[in-house]
């Protein structure tokens, strides 16, 4: 699981708003056994019998002078079973506007991206699981207003 | 059985035969001992599932633990008619990507929807915002005039677990009323003159 991001910020109004780019690489296997064989391709082993879905998110987690914990969804994909469980994404640019309440995000150092996924069963319970591996990011220091997104 | 056959079972003229007009018959041959005996069963098995009821509210902290999935705003996920079993346990802190179900001060008609941001102070205090993951836009158009983000006592719970298309029958239940008394009738009817052999 690996992401690689570039970035800036912009001040809109009197919260800051954070850019991201990221790529994805990710391969999504069952969590409890992590010791499934690479070469299998055919064992979709998270898609067991009673998985209809998952719903995968990246998120941003960061803490900030006024909020000392802060998680925000960038980005998220609904992968039906069925669906090719790996995922290969470039250059993406996040769904949602990423806003911070108030003005934390200039030279914040330490922004945690990690993907993360809901299990959504045909019935039963409903998992949330974070995926291992997440990348930080440093916001800069100073905004920038000329580069358009 | 022996009662249900035995002779000198009064007979109007008129109309005979069908279950109804032995229903009908029983019911009169009763005599008040059963009609209360059979009125304290019925008693027991409605506070009964009262305590049930009850017993779940305490169990998962939440008021309504479990629901019914009204609208389609979270497909393909959950569907119109899908139930959903919520906790709402007082530790547990929101976070980012959990299913909520939330309801909107001065509605009545809880929300199922996915937080998608969490900002937290240090002291506990937790405002959220939410989305439908069918939705194109996220929930600020259905909160408060002015309010542009959920707190923890607008929380009912937390999705825990599901079921679809069990919930279907409260819809039905609820466009068809006739249906609910049809069926509140017939249950009621069975239990008041059903007979322990």
């Amino acid at each position: 699981l690996r992401k690689n991001v570039e970035d800036f910020t912009g001040p809109r109004e009197r919260s800051d708003l954070g850019f991201v780019t990221f790529d994805i690489t990710a391969d999504i296997l069952n969590g409890k056994n992590g010791l499934q064989p690479f070469w299998n391709k055919n064992t979709l082993s998270i898609f067991d019998w009673n998985v209809k879905q998952l719903f995968l998110y990246l998120s941003a987690e960061y803490s900030t002078k006024n909020n000392a914990l802060n998680q925000v969804v960038l980005w998220d994909k609904i992968m039906l079973r069925g669906d090719n469980p790996r995922l290969y994404l470039k250059d993406m640019k996040s769904k949602y506007f990423f806003f911070d309440d108030g003005n934390g995000l200039k030279g914040n150092r330490n922004i945690t991206l990690t993907l993360s996924w809901n299990v959504v069963p045909n019935a039963g319970i409903l998992p949330l699981v974070t995926g291992s591996g997440h990348v930080s990011v440093p916001f800069p220091d100073t905004y920038e207003t000329t580069k358009s997104y | 059985a022996a009662l249900r056959h035995g002779s000198g079972w009064p007979r109007s003229g008129g109309i005979r035969g069908g279950t109804a007009m032995d229903l009908f018959g029983d019911l009169r041959r009763m005599n008040k001992r059963q009609l209360y005996y059979q009125v304290l069963n019925f008693a027991m098995i409605v506070s009964s599932a009262l305590m049930i009821w009850k017993g779940l509210i305490v169990v998962t902290g939440s008021e309504s633990p479990i629901v019914v999935v009204l609208s389609g705003s979270m497909e393909p996920a959950f569907h119109r008619g899908d139930l959903l079993f919520l906790t709402n346990f007082h530790d547990d802190p929101i976070r980012a990507g959990e299913i909520v179900v939330f309801k909107v001060e001065g509605r009545d008609i809880p929300i199922v929807h996915r937080v998608i941001k969490v900002h937290e102070r240090g002291n506990g205090n937790i405002k959220f915002l939410t989305k439908g993951d069918n939705n194109e836009v996220d929930d600020r158009g259905l909160y408060k005039e002015g309010q542009n983000w959920l707190e923890k006592k607008d929380v009912v719970g937390r999705a825990r677990g599901f079921l679809p298309y069990v919930g279907m029958v409260t819809i039905i239940m609820n466009d068809y009323p006739k249906f609910k008394y049809a069926l509140l009738a017939v249950m009621g009817a069975y239990v008041l003159l059903k007979r322990e052999a």
